[in-house]
């Protein structure tokens, strides 16, 4: 499909210690819901131009467990995981959110709130991550520099030098 | 949602979209206000505002040339924290891409569902 969205995501750092992620799709929110707690959608597109996802496990009940693992395009592998600890179907979700590239990664865990709202058939998600100090929130950050998202600008310098 | 005191937290001060214009803006050079009120379109006590913010992070530095008042950016620290939010939202912008061309097929996939049950 050769149509690109013009709807970019929305990042602003609310306080200390969040990070929030905001975007309006054209669609009512029962299937974003679905598209977000699928494995096999969820896989089709979470790890964005990223890489492949290999593994998208959801046990979507509160105390169930989830698990994504994502081979980068660099060759290295990314996994994070959590536990749910609320579900209102089609309306939000709360889980835990534990990245595993960092040392005692589950003392890290992240809060991460995703609400869905809908509006004229329209869903606004958010997705609001908590975290428990801002030194936590801070690497979140500093991960996300160090670990791939150079990547999305060097894969889009290539397409715009083959371009030329 | 609470909100915390923007001011003592560099990452927060330039996480709000209006400020990273307003730092866009500066990176071309030093400007009075009025300029960016301009080219910002917004009205000049939310500029002010966010101006203010951004001082008091040590983000933008002013001094008085005559009755002027001019604004420049002081972005080297912040740099990579800008560089960061702007990349964290092309990921999500990435990933979101993807939804949606999930969301259409699910769109029309009810739809159909829809159509049979019409038949």
């Amino acid at each position: 499909m050769m149509t690109t969205s013009s709807h970019t995501a929305v990042v602003t750092l609310p306080t200390d210690t969040q990070i929030l992620i905001t975007r309006e799709f054209a669609a009512p929110r029962h299937l974003v819901y679905r598209a977000s707690t699928t494995p096999e959608l969820i896989k089709r597109w979470w790890s964005g131009e990223r890489g492949e996802m290999t593994l998208a496990e959801v046990d979507l009940r509160v105390g169930g467990r989830w698990r994504y693992v994502m081979t980068a395009n660099a060759g290295f592998e990314v996994a994070f995981h959590g536990e749910y600890l609320e579900i209102v179907p089609d309306e939000r979700i709360v889980h835990t959110e534990v990245y595993e590239g960092i040392p005692d990664a589950d003392e890290a865990a992240a809060t991460v709130t995703v609400t869905f709202e809908e509006k004229d058939g329209h869903t606004l998600l958010s997705t609001l991550v908590q975290h428990k100090n801002q030194q936590n929130r801070d690497m979140h950050i500093d991960s996300g520099m160090e670990g791939g998202m150079q990547e999305a600008f060097d894969k889009l310098e290539q397409v715009a030098v083959s371009l030329l | 949602m609470a909100r915390a005191a923007t001011t003592t937290d560099a990452f927060n001060a330039v996480a709000e979209p209006r400020r990273r214009q307003i730092l866009d803006a500066l990176a071309n050079g030093e400007r009075p206000v009025n300029d960016l009120v301009a080219a910002l379109g917004l009205p000049q006590p939310l500029v002010s505002k966010h101006l203010r913010v951004l001082r008091q992070v040590g983000l933008v530095e002013v001094r008085d040339e005559g009755r002027q008042r001019l604004y420049r950016l002081n972005a080297g620290p912040l740099r990579p924290i800008h560089e960061w939010v702007k990349s964290y939202e092309q990921l999500w912008t990435e990933r979101f891409a993807r939804l949606d061309v999930v969301l259409e097929e699910l769109k029309e996939l009810e739809s159909e569902d829809t159509d049979d049950d019409d038949e």
